[in-house]
């Protein structure tokens, strides 16, 4: 396959950027996205240009590292994968890809297509966990008995990796989505009840304040989230917030 | 509760867009169930509209529900261009690419645009017949029919008593009654608050009438209502073609906001939502739909 990238390029936080265009031959449909990408590097560096940076650690769709905002959508035309999961085959010979960064005030540009998600790390200190007593004498899971719907439906929302692909896709670069899953994943489980107040409450502040933007319910974020995290959570932490606003 | 949580933070603005918006939504009803009286004919559906008007301009719940819409609008706007100012914030750089039809609806996503839209209608819409009707002075012609009676008359040249038609003008009364009243008669009838006729001797209010807000309303989409004392609207075309694509444009705000406010007020769930959704849709289509037809039919039968 031969493709044409549009690629954005920023030197550091403080550069004004550019998208540039790559032309790459010889892409096989059966590599994944970030292949295609590490041999782009390689023919820059090559030419002793500056490789194009982006992030990923995993390359299994666990880690949520990688994030790049593919031809309009993030993660790609593909639904339910992350970035590098994504597979060549989805494109056609000739292609122009459009390759750009998650853009949101919250998510600073550190260099090319890397943001800085930290506000994702400091949404979750504010209330995204159970103070438990971990001293060696932690009591044995199955102990408390949890009807396995509630099981299930915490554990979906638990199966959200951080990557911000909700914030990328929403027009209104809300983080909705990723708060909802972690408010829920707790709420639905008798372990999350002691805080769950106080958590909705100073999540939902710390979200505010990192500069993220309000909820329109466009449903953007449950399309193109790699691990389908559904709408239903952001109604459970509406609900939360509700109940948590009247009564503390 | 504490302070700020219920009016800063973006989940209460969230309540307050929803329960506003919802709350519009049941004025729609209201209004839209007094409108479709314009589709009755004659003289009964011109009586009918009118009474109708008469009611929602005197009844005390009524009064309480219309402050509460005026406010409803207030509050939803201003809240609306706040969130949209922020969303704007949130994203300071674009993407040089993107395909939201593959993920979102329009309407989803154009919120605030759509809501402009009908702010500027709703700001038309009042000053073509709110403010016309309750706020502007002056005389407001009531609701009267003209009427062709037989007059029986002497007549001196032959000394016979003869039939002549005579046209009379009948005034519709708040009891239900259509009268002849003399206004012209000023040294006994006054007329107050536009409608209320006094005995100026007993300083009295001896009956009511109604404002012929009817006959402005057809004259408004192309009726010559002279007779009444509403020439036709000249424009009636042009408006007929702005109330209509309003309509549009409001099918489009509720498709997506009706089923939105109830995902806003956190009551979604597996169970509910596909109906919630399907109601939603019906109704955003429905509702303006039949607003529509008022104006376009108005303007066909004038
Ligand atoms: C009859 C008139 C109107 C009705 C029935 C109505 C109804 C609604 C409803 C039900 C929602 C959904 C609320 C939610 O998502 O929680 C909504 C959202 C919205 N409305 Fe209206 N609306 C009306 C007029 C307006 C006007 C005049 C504006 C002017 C700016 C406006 C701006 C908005 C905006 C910006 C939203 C989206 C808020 C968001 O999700 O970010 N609406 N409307
Ligand atoms: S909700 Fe989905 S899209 Fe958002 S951070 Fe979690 S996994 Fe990523
Ligand atoms: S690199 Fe870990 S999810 Fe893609």
């Amino acid at each position: 396959m031969k493709l044409n990238l549009k690629i954005w390029r920023q030197k550091g936080p403080n550069d004004k950027g550019s998208m540039v265009s790559y032309p790459i031959e010889n892409i096989d449909g059966d590599m994944s996205f970030l292949e295609m990408l590490d041999i782009l590097n390689d023919q820059l560096v090559e030419k002793g240009d500056d490789p194009v940076a982006f992030d990923h650690d995993c390359r299994e769709g666990i880690c949520g590292m990688c994030s790049l905002y593919i031809n309009g959508e993030a993660h790609g035309p593909d639904r339910g994968i992350t970035t590098c999961q994504l597979h060549m085959r989805k494109f056609n010979d000739g292609d122009t890809i459009y390759i750009e960064p998650w853009r949101a005030k919250a998510f600073p540009v550190i260099k090319d297509l890397m943001v800085d998600r930290s506000a994702f790390d400091r949404i979750m200190a504010a209330g995204g966990f159970v103070s438990v007593n971990t001293s060696g004498n932690t009591q044995d899971a199955n102990a408390i008995p949890i009807p396995k719907d509630d099981a299930d439906e915490a554990f979906n929302a638990a199966t959200c990796i951080g990557c911000g692909a909700c914030v990328a896709s929403c027009v209104n670069s809300s983080a909705m989505l990723f708060v909802s899953a972690k408010v829920s994943q707790l709420a639905l489980l008798p372990q999350g009840q002691i805080e769950a107040m106080d958590r909705v409450k100073n999540m939902v502040a710390v979200m505010d304040e990192e500069g993220f933007g309000n909820c329109s319910n466009t449903g953007a974020c449950e399309v193109e989230c790699p691990k389908e995290i559904s709408l239903e959570n952001i109604a459970r932490m509406n609900r939360e917030f509700l109940k948590a606003s009247f009564v503390k | 509760m504490s302070k700020s949580v219920l009016l800063k933070s973006s989940l209460a603005k969230k309540y307050w867009m929803a329960l506003t918006g919802l709350f519009l939504c049941l004025f729609l009803v209201g209004h839209l169930a007094g409108n479709l009286q314009l589709l009755k004919a004659g003289e009964e559906g011109r009586r009918a509209f009118n009474e109708y008007a008469y009611f929602m301009a005197h009844n005390p719940v009524v009064k309480i529900l219309s402050y509460l819409t005026y406010i409803s609008i207030i509050f939803h706007v201003i809240d609306g261009f706040l969130l949209f100012a922020q969303n704007r914030k949130a994203r300071p750089v674009k993407y040089a690419h993107t395909r939201p039809q593959e993920n979102s609806s329009f309407a989803s996503r154009n919120m605030a645009l759509l809501g402009t839209l009908i702010l500027v209608f709703i700001v038309t819409h009042m000053q073509n017949f709110w403010y016309k009707a309750k706020i502007s002075n002056g005389p407001f012609p009531l609701h009267t029919l003209v009427k062709e009676i037989d007059n029986q008359e002497y007549d001196p040249a032959t000394g016979a008593i003869v039939n002549k038609k005579q046209d009379v003008k009948l005034y519709l009364l708040t009891n239900g009654q259509y009268q002849m009243i003399d206004l012209e008669d000023k040294d006994n009838i006054e007329l107050r608050h536009n409608t209320e006729i006094y005995s100026k001797k007993l300083d009295v209010k001896v009956a009511e009438g109604y404002k012929d807000l009817h006959s402005l309303t057809t004259a408004f989409f192309g009726h010559d209502n002279s007779k009444y004392g509403f020439p036709k609207n000249d424009l009636a075309t042009v408006a007929v073609i702005f109330y209509v694509v309003s309509m549009l444009v409001l099918i489009f705000h509720l498709w997506h906001g009706f089923s939105s406010a109830f995902q806003s007020l956190g009551l979604r769930s597996k169970k509910y939502a596909p109906i919630i959704i399907t109601v939603g849709k019906i109704f955003a289509v429905v509702v303006p739909v039949l607003f529509a037809v008022i104006p376009v039919y108005l303007y066909l039968t004038k």
